[in-house]
């Protein structure tokens, strides 16, 4: 036991039932993960990134294999793996205070006193910057500030791994650097294994350990796993001239746009070649979209 | 009656004026929140006027709104003499009662009920309250049905032909059935409630529960995936669950429900107090239908306008209450 990683998966393949048979998702998917470690996962749309994350996160069952979390079998979701959902998934009759409430009050029960949780709540609203808004609803807030409270729930139930589904994809520009960089203080602070989904060549960069490239689906499975070795803290200033950097975006690119080229997400009208691929491929999608 | 509310959208509206808008724009503003509705309202009762004389019924011409006017004013004044014969009746019992005691001081004072005909105005409180009586019990089933359905689907299964064969039932098929379990079931020597009340009660309820039932059912079965995945991270137990989340996000839902079914129990109420004689506005139209005075067709006329005003007032406090405790503010358009 004591030889296994913190965050175990081991031959994961899933199989979705669809009516036109079953749908084989992802395919002995493996991955080891230590504790403390930022994990980007990157691929194209559709591949099964999802898929991984909400196996991880106990939502979904895999078919075969599975996920050991401290040597410990996941087999359903719990406040131990927080997820962070792709579209902030807010009680939207609640205030963020009390959105963040729900999750504390369920996970520290008999653990801390009101006044302990109340600060632990504030606490958590603080590291997101949202304690000037934080009485007010989801619908009274912008889209960047759902995410963030999203965020502080996931953070204040004190998670040992912190799921995170594309959770910066629909911020502007501006906000996403903002929240890149709490993130990475934050998780400096805490040193809670995070696993995030992107799409975003230069976030997976700039946050990641190490980036877990997926082949595209169906049956997905780990591409290529490249490791950041860039030091920390990291400054986006300054590594937008920094070769290391430049070569790790490098890696990335060229994995996802020459080794896993997805036709139609590129010219299709390129060459004559990629046309008969799309024409190969495309009947496939349909019939799993 | 509809003038004095556009009075007071017109008020609403100067209040709300701000000081950086133009005076102009402002008033365009107002014109189309007052002049406009106005207008309809002008043209209504011009065609209705200038109609109304073209039909001549058994009971004379059709009435036309300054006949309504008048039979309005003679309903207050019938309310009115009503009152004061009442008010009389129990002042010449009183004093009748004072005298035999001061003669004779064994003598025990009776009190007897004065018996007059119930006015336009006592009919009117008669229906509200049957309405609103039989509307909360249709949601005191209705709301924790729906509950039991939208969170069992195999409940649901089992329930649904059901529920879907007694919705579109007209109140007046109930009402003959339920006329005669009333009076079968309810037999007690010193009634709290009279029996034709309870008939239209329970056939209002009968017909106005479907639309909340199935509005919770569907609000309750209908919890967004994301927030269940929430709930499931949470490992919130059943209880928790649906209380935190599944009621809370039925709530809009479920007001839809209760408004609909306001609305159609008002519409049922009338119908049934038709049919079966019993008080309210709808035996006042009845009634004065039977009666067949050269009155009669302008007071039917001021009693549609008054159910029509009161469904009006319903359904706006409906309203008033959705926007005060839903949530989803946006699911509240009119
Ligand atoms: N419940 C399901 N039933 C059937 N097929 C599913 C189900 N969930 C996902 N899939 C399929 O599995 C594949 C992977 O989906 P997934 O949502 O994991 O993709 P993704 O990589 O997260 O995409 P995106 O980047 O667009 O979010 C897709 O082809 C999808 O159609
Ligand atoms: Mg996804």
């Amino acid at each position: 036991m004591s030889l296994s990683k913190h965050l175990e998966l081991t031959g994961v393949s899933i199989e979705f039932p669809t009516p036109k048979g079953p749908f084989k998702a992802l395919d002995n998917v493996n991955l080891k993960i230590e504790k403390g470690e930022f994990v980007s996962l990157i691929g194209h749309s559709g591949c099964g990134k999802s898929t991984v994350l909400n196996i991880v996160a106990g939502l979904h069952k895999a078919t075969t294999g599975g996920v050991v979390l401290e040597g410990k079998e996941v087999d359903e979701p719990g406040p131990e793996r927080a997820v962070v959902f792709q579209n902030h998934s807010l009680l939207p009759w609640l205030s963020a205070y009390e959105n963040v409430e729900l999750a504390v009050k369920q996970v520290f029960k008999g653990q801390k006193s009101r006044a302990e949780m109340k600060s632990w709540i504030e606490h958590n609203l603080e590291l997101v910057h949202m304690t000037h808004a934080m009485h007010k609803r989801p619908d009274e807030i912008s889209g960047g500030m759902k995410q963030r409270v999203g965020i502080a729930r996931a953070l204040a139930m004190e998670p040992q791994v912190l799921l995170m589904d594309e959770p910066f994809g629909a911020l502007d520009a501006l906000t996403r650097a903002h929240l890149q960089d709490s993130l990475m203080e934050i998780q400096k602070d805490l040193n809670n294994t995070v696993i995030m989904i992107t799409h975003d060549v230069d976030e997976a960069v700039l946050l990641s350990d190490r980036i877990v490239m997926m082949t595209n689906g169906p049956a997905a499975t780990v591409g290529e796993i490249l490791k950041v070795e860039l030091p920390r803290p990291r400054d986006r200033i300054a590594l937008a001239d920094d070769p290391q950097y430049n070569h790790y975006r490098h890696e990335v690119l060229s994995f996802l746009y020459e080794k896993q080229r997805k036709v139609e997400d590129i010219d299709q009208h390129r060459t004559v070649k990629k046309v008969e691929e799309a024409a190969v491929e495309l009947p496939k999608k349909r019939a799993h979209g | 009656m509809s003038s004095i509310r556009m009075t007071l959208a017109g008020v609403s509206s100067i209040a709300g004026v701000k000081s950086n808008d133009t005076m102009s724009s402002w008033l365009k503003r107002s014109a189309r929140a007052l002049g406009l509705p106005l207008l309809g309202l002008v043209v209504f009762l011009m065609i209705w006027q200038a109609g109304a004389k073209q039909i001549h019924t058994s009971l004379g011409e059709f009435p036309g709104p300054s006949q309504v006017y008048q039979q309005t004013l003679s309903l207050i004044a019938d309310h009115n003499a009503e009152r004061a014969r009442e008010s009389d009746f129990y002042d010449r019992q009183e004093k009748r009662n004072a005298e035999r005691i001061a003669k004779d001081p064994s003598y025990e004072a009776k009190i007897r009920e004065y018996t007059g005909k119930p006015t336009f105005f006592d009919q009117i409180g008669t229906s509200l309250v049957t309405v609103l009586a039989g509307f909360f019990i249709a949601g005191l089933i209705a709301i924790p049905l729906g509950i039991c359905i939208g969170l069992n689907g195999a409940l649901y299964s089992a329930l649904n032909p059901i529920i879907q064969l007694f919705k579109p039932v007209s109140p007046l098929a109930w009402l003959p059935l339920v006329t005669m379990v009333v009076s079968a079931v309810y037999v007690t020597p010193d009634p709290l409630f009279a029996k034709s009340f309870l008939t239209s009660l329970f056939t209002v309820s009968l017909c106005c529960l479907w639309p909340t039932l199935i509005n919770t059912a569907v609000g309750v079965s209908a919890v967004s995936p994301d927030l269940q995945n929430v709930s499931k991270v949470l490992r919130l137990s059943w209880g928790t669950h649906v209380v935190k989340i599944v009621l809370p996000s039925s709530v809009p839902m479920i007001f839809t429900g209760l408004r609909l079914s306001l609305g159609i129990a008002w519409m049922v109420l009338i119908a049934a107090e038709m049919l079966a004689q019993n008080p309210g506005l709808g035996k006042f139209v009845w009634d004065e239908f039977q009666n067949g005075s050269s009155d009669s067709l302008g007071r039917i006329m001021v009693a549609v306008l008054v159910i029509g005003l009161i469904g009006f007032l319903l359904d706006r406090i409906m309203l008033l209450l959705q926007r005060a405790f839903s949530w989803d503010k946006k699911a509240i358009t009119r």
